[in-house]
This record gives structure tokens, sequence and C-alpha cells, in this order.
């Protein structure tokens, strides 16, 4: 029995999500392998050679999964299913666009956003926007699965010393075309593995305050996130969106300013190792998940917390 | 041009879920019911194209129990022209449900399919890209823009670092996210007027479809639960509390 899992990457470099899917696929047993499509991603499937845990890596580089279009990289992994037990991707947005592609082909019932395995065949997964947990069982003969990154923590990057293997390309199915994308562009990491998180709610009242929190995201080395509320008004853009229907995080620092709570939001970072929640209604849901509360007016609060950052 | 729009009977985004003492599931006796908030999204989507003079004629498609006809009336209220309700009782899967609607679109022929990206109840987010699988089409997943122009159609997708876009084939499916527009509501005359129009009524076998679950659910319980931690009482105690005691800074 091996796992293949799909990776995530840009060409260059492997993301951090693929290591979580990685770990859930070693919980699994049997050899891990991990497919590399791209399209001059030999620098991609060189570092995921490297990763803990992973005894092959199979690359497919060829012009047609430059952008990871689901219509082609579907009928790769379709063709490479049936030599394994179970097929892993990350969810992310492009594990979530490309996997369910593959589990129609394949003629399978996908299991989305695993957050716990039980064993090979039972799984645990957030249903109700994280309201409840489910505990399903496959009687699949290929289980082709998202994994939710928080419940898994990362593998090594380093340490590994996989065999890469080059894997025929199935060519350009003809359906769907890259046009061009408008990538938020950041010096601070990336939300989903960011060490801190520093999320914005409504309570910011507009996106020309958010640079206070930018201030301390800077000092901490945090990702800026945003709740809904936030994404709906129009302050930020919506990749900022931490919760059920936006990015789902669990950094080891999360500070909720102005964010009420909403189940949604909470959905998104409760998992989170120490949440601090500053907020000026004492009566906030967000309390009620917080390790630490100040009610205060963030406009007060924030640029204090940036000087007293300052003091060593 | 012809638009199947598939719309979900869930419970409401606004109740509270509760899980049954039993395990078996959550509540859903006596709890209010809505459409899927993402199908309402593509309905509105559908409606905003026939405006546009792009699209003739929308037909909503629910599969589930009796009650799935109002959820078929709300998206005819809002604009949607006629229904079809595959009646089935008992759990729907996205897979049996892709191919459900793959059997729908080969009678019915639209030129494009807008899905909700994914169910509140069920958070599957599966059902789009297996009926573009199932079709062999091409898809674009979590829209929050779209443009159709002859025969391709340009889609802005929300990814994880922002937008990208992509240029599809037609017939396409999309699947709508939270900013592709904003629903209307449906105006009292729409409501009177939607009560005239026709919903057929199939079942999962005339589609020549096996309705029956492929997971098994071997119970359901409430996510552990965050006890709430202390007040501290300004900035300089928070960050000497992370410091110190959390040691997270």
């Amino acid at each position: 029995m091996s796992v293949l899992v799909i990776a995530e990457h840009d060409n260059a470099e492997i993301k951090p999500a693929t290591l979580n899917a990685v770990a859930a696929a070693g919980e699994l047993g049997g050899d891990v392998h991990l497919l590399v499509a791209g399209n001059g991603s030999a620098s991609a499937a060189e570092a995921a050679s490297k990763i803990s845990g992973v005894a092959k890596v199979l690359s497919a580089d060829s012009a047609e999964y430059e952008n990871t279009l689901a219509e082609n990289v579907a009928p790769l992994i379709v063709d490479l299913a049936s030599g394994y037990s179970h097929v892993l991707a990350p969810a992310t947005s492009n594990g979530k666009n490309i996997m369910p592609r593959v589990a129609a082909l394949l003629d399978v019932m996908q299991i989305s956003d695993i957050a716990a395995i039980i064993d090979g065949d039972t799984f645990v997964r957030p249903i109700y926007a994280g309201n409840a947990m489910a505990t399903v069982k496959s009687a699949e003969a290929i289980k082709v699965i998202t994994v939710r990154t928080t419940g898994f923590e990362a593998v090594a990057a380093d340490g590994g010393a996989a065999v890469i293997e080059a894997v025929s390309a199935k060519g350009d199915q003809g359906l769907s075309s890259y046009v061009g994308a408008e990538l938020s562009s950041s010096e601070r990491p990336e939300l989903t593995s960011a060490s801190i998180v520093i999320s914005g709610g409504r309570g910011m009242q507009s996106g020309d305050n958010f640079p206070i929190l930018e201030a301390v995201a800077d000092k901490l080395g945090a990702a800026v996130g945003a709740s809904r509320a936030a994404v709906d008004a129009g302050f930020v853009p919506n990749d900022y969106q931490v919760g059920q229907t936006g990015k789902v995080v669990a950094p080891d620092l999360y500070v909720a300013v102005g964010i009420s709570g909403a189940i949604q939001h909470l959905a998104g970072m409760k998992d989170s190792k120490v949440i601090v929640a500053i907020n000026k209604d004492e009566e906030a849901p967000i309390f009620q998940v917080a390790d630490y509360g100040l009610v205060a007016d963030l406009f007060n609060a924030v640029p204090e917390l940036s000087s007293e950052l300052d003091k060593s | 041009m012809k638009v199947l729009v598939p719309v979900k009977r869930v419970i409401d985004y606004n109740v509270k879920v509760r899980v049954k003492a039993d395990k078996s599931g959550v509540e859903l006796a006596n709890v209010k019911m809505s459409m899927n908030p993402f199908d309402e999204i593509s309905v509105e989507e559908a409606i905003r194209l026939k405006e546009a003079g792009k699209v003739d004629e929308i037909v909503a498609v629910s599969v589930g129990p009796q009650q799935c006809q109002e959820t078929i009336r709300t998206a005819l209220a809002m604009g949607a022209d006629r229904g079809i309700h595959v009646l089935h009782d008992g759990d729907t899967e996205p897979l049996a449900v892709a191919k459900m609607l793959k059997a729908l679109v080969d009678k019915e022929a639209p030129g494009l399919v807008i899905v909700g990206k994914q169910a509140i109840d069920d958070d599957c987010n599966q059902t789009g890209q297996m009926l573009s699988a199932l079709l062999g089409w091409s898809q674009g997943t979590f829209a929050s823009k779209l443009e159709v122009e002859g025969d391709a159609i340009h889609v802005t997708r929300e990814v994880d670092g922002g937008l990208q876009t992509v240029q599809l084939k037609m017939p396409a499916v999309v699947t709508s996210d939270l900013r592709l527009n904003e629903p209307r509501y449906a105006s009292l005359p729409n409501i009177m007027k939607a009560k005239k129009k026709p919903i057929d009524q199939v079942a999962p076998g005339d589609l020549g479809v096996d309705p029956a679950p492929r997971l098994e659910t071997l119970k359901v319980e409430e996510p552990a639960t965050r006890d709430a931690g202390q007040m501290v009482e300004d900035v300089a105690a928070l960050v000497e509390k992370l410091r110190n005691e959390a040691k997270v800074i």
C-alpha cells in the first residue's frame, strides 16, 4: 500500500501546505510518493525529494502543468492513482479545485478537508462550518482526500532523500487556459503558514486603519488577516479572510482585533495555540475562546501594543 | 443560451447548529431551512446574465425531499424560469448529485452550469468540479467575476494568494464564491408569479443514478471546545503574559 500526495508548489518552491499533507500520508502507513506536476519545475521536484518521509517524487514537467489547471492535472493524477490506496492533496484552493475532478473520474466519493485520521478507511472532518465533527468511513478502493492542513503537524522540509522519477505528461486537454493573476504581494509571511497572525474585523472601521495592524505585524514577523465582516465591508481583499469561507489557520499566536467572533470566523482560527482578543465590547463572543482578553478601544490599544513591543 | 443552476436546501445560515444526543447527525427537526447561500449567488448571476441578454432561459434544479420545491420556488421568485426537482429522501452526496445533474445536462443541453462552490451543511466543495469532470467540460471554480464572450468565458477565481483569471471553453461549469454578486430579494409580485412557473419532478432512477451514499457516517460530535482564558488589565500586562507566560513572542 502506498500513498500519493499532490504537492502544492509554484514551479520553483514547494509550498508549506504540502508538508502537512505528507504528515497525514505518513499516518496512513506505507510509502509516501509526492507528485510535482509543473512546468520548469525541476527545482520544486528537487526540494520535494528532501522532504522528510517521502520515498519517491514523481515529476511531471510539461507546459500544460504550468498553472496547475484542473482540466489538465486531473487526468495525470487519475492515470497514476491506480497504484495507490490513497491520493491526498492539501485543502488549498488548488487541492479543492483539482481533487473532486479526480474523484469523479475515478468514480469515487471524495473525503474533503479531513482533520484527523482514525484508520485507513475512517476519517474525521468538520461539517456545518466546524460546528460539528463527522467521523466517516469509506469503502472506496482508492480514497481521494483533501487534508485540512491545521489538523496535521508539518513534517520537516529536509532530511529526506527520495528518488525523483519522471512521469510522462498527458497533454493539454484544450478546455481552459490561464489568462493572468493578481496576487497580493507582501513581505509578510503567508497567512496559512505564519507562526503569528494578527487579524482585524469590522471594528477597524476602514481599510485605511489596517496600517496600525501592519505595524504590529512587522514587529512580530506576523501575517495580517481579517474577518469576513472586514472583507465584506471592503476594508481588505478576500485573500485576507480567516474563517470557514476563507482560510483556516492555526498559528502559535492569533491576535483578533475588533473581531466579535462570529461562528464562521472561529471555525477558521480556533485551533491556534494562543488566542488574544482585543475588543471594546466585553460581551463579544471572541472572549469565550481567547486565552488573553483585553477590553479596550483598539485605536488606543494597537498603537500602544506596537510601542510596548519595542521595549525589551 | 440556457443556464442550469442547482440549488440545495440546507439549514439556514443563521441557525445555531446542534448535534443530536445520539450522535447520529445534527438536529434538523423544526429548524429553519433555506437555500444554500452560495446557490443564491449562482441564481443571481444567472439572472444578471439573462438581464444582459446573454442567457434566455434559467432552469433551477434541486435534489432532495419534497420540501426542496420551496427552494426551487425561491429561485423562481428571484427570476429563474422553471424548475426540476429530483425527489430523493435521505442523504445526498456530491458524486451522486453530480451524476444526476449530468443526466439533466445531457437532456437540457445548457451552455453553462453555475453551482455554489460548497453547501454550508456538508461543506464538501465537490459537486461542480465532479459535474465538470463527468461532462468532460471546463471548470471555473470559486468565481468572483465572470464574463461571457461568444463561445468562451472569462472567470476570475478566488485563489489562496489573490485572484486568478482563466479562459474556459464553453460549455462550462462555474462555481460561485462570495464576492461574485449580492443576491436580490424576491419581490412580492415575483413570489406570486413564481407560483405559476412549472416544476417537473423526476426520480434518481429516471436519471439512471443510484443515490445510495458511498460514505458511511459513523458519528457526529460537537467540536472540542476551548476554555475562556483570563482578562488582562492593559496592553503592558498583555505583552508581559505573552512574553513570560505563553512564551509566544
